[in-house]
């Protein structure tokens, strides 16, 4: 059985993507400031790109790029690509849906004149 | 409340980090995830399509599909904040009202920060260029040449103002532009259908242009890559615009 210390060491990309989903998610369910809940979708996503990247990785391998003149095309000298393809066009959409998020918030603010859950939620119970 | 938020949030992260026990150790090269479909992709990209960054390979080809409906996304973000936002502009709203002096103008009047920024900008760009076009042997592609273009034109915008911007790229053809890059994708998947093969089988093209099939996909990944570009520069530039001055694109900032 390994000892707690070698579990951490070995799996740390795992525990580090734990904690900053969790200030993610707090973030979101937490704040009332719909900015800041966009924050923490951020943070959120980004804490899976971090996931995903850490589980492409190989000891020893080098980034997905062949180099030139290779003979040998060997999987274990590349690290995978596939998760990189993902969280390429993950980050893009990200971006993209923020800015959707961020265009519906104007058009909250314009509309309450607030960004502020409580406030909203008492102006739309009125 | 909020201690109640806390306390789920902690319980689902301890529950999450339980399991992560059962993963692959970091750096394991015999994960699941690298066992199955990434070994054939790193062995046969180059002699299926000669383009040595696998991942554009895998982006372009592989999972063609996959990078044309993020096009897709990424179009229907943009024209999403055009619906929420636009405003019709009205013709008071057309007047000119210089009195006022929007506090957001941070750049004023600066000479430095205009004459710095009208140098850099061609850079940039030029940068973007280079980042889109190279993305088949160095780190790069559609989706990073495009962010990087749509960040020269914000610094345009953010340096000077709005309507110096727009002088440069009108709305309408952000929206044109926007389209077209999802228009080349898709164009590209029907061109190899006429020759009777599957949609966005680059052999096809390769076929009708009479290229080596290796040169034929490599050369549909560079369009398609600048299809991308496209839909993800005037997308970009789109949302900055309406964000930026709440949806009334003439009024600036």
């Amino acid at each position: 059985m390994h000892s707690l210390g070698e579990v951490f060491a070995s799996h740390f990309n795992y525990i580090a993507y734990v904690a900053i989903m969790m200030v993610g998610l707090y973030a979101m369910a937490a704040k009332s400031n719909l900015i800041k809940k966009l924050i923490g979708l951020g943070i959120f996503q980004t804490s899976i790109m971090l996931l995903y990247v850490s589980i492409g990785a190989k000891k020893g391998a080098t980034i997905p790029i062949l180099a030139k003149g290779a003979t040998t095309i060997s999987p274990a000298d590349y690290i995978n690509p596939l998760p990189h393809v993902l969280m390429l066009t993950a980050i893009v959409v990200s971006v993209a849906t923020l800015g959707v998020a961020l265009a519906l918030v104007q058009k909250i603010h314009k509309h309450f004149n607030s960004i502020e859950e409580d406030e909203i939620l008492k102006e739309l119970r009125r | 409340m909020k201690k109640l938020t806390l306390a789920a949030v902690v319980i689902a992260g301890l529950l999450l980090a339980a399991t992560t026990l059962d993963f692959p150790k970091w750096g394991d090269p015999q994960t699941p995830a690298s066992m199955h479909v990434s070994a054939r992709f790193i062995e046969k990209s180059l002699e299926e399509m000669a383009t040595p960054n696998i991942v554009t390979a895998v982006l372009g080809n592989y999972r063609a599909f996959d990078t044309m409906l993020e096009t897709i996304v990424v179009f229907t973000a943009g024209l999403a904040c055009f619906f929420i936002l636009r405003t019709r502009v009205t013709r008071e709203s057309l007047d000119p009202a210089p009195s006022i002096k929007i506090p957001l103008d941070l750049a004023g009047e600066d000479l430095v920060v205009k004459t710095v920024a009208r140098t850099f900008i061609p850079m940039i760009q030029l940068f973007g260029l280079y980042v889109l076009a190279h993305g088949h042997y160095s780190p790069g592609g559609g989706f990073q040449g495009g962010v990087i273009f749509a960040a020269a034109y914000i610094l345009l915008a953010v340096s000077h103002d709005m309507r110096t911007a727009l002088q440069h790229m009108s709305e309408r053809a952000t929206h044109l532009l926007s389209a077209a890059g999802v228009l080349l994708f898709a164009g590209i998947g029907v061109i190899c259908m006429t020759n009777g093969v599957n949609f966005l089988d680059y052999g096809g093209l390769a076929g009708i242009l009479g290229m080596p099939l290796a040169t034929g996909h490599s050369f549909a990944i560079l369009l398609i890559e600048t299809g991308v570009g496209l839909t993800v520069t005037a997308a970009l530039i789109m949302i900055f615009k309406l964000l930026s001055s709440h949806g009334a694109v003439q009024e600036g900032f």
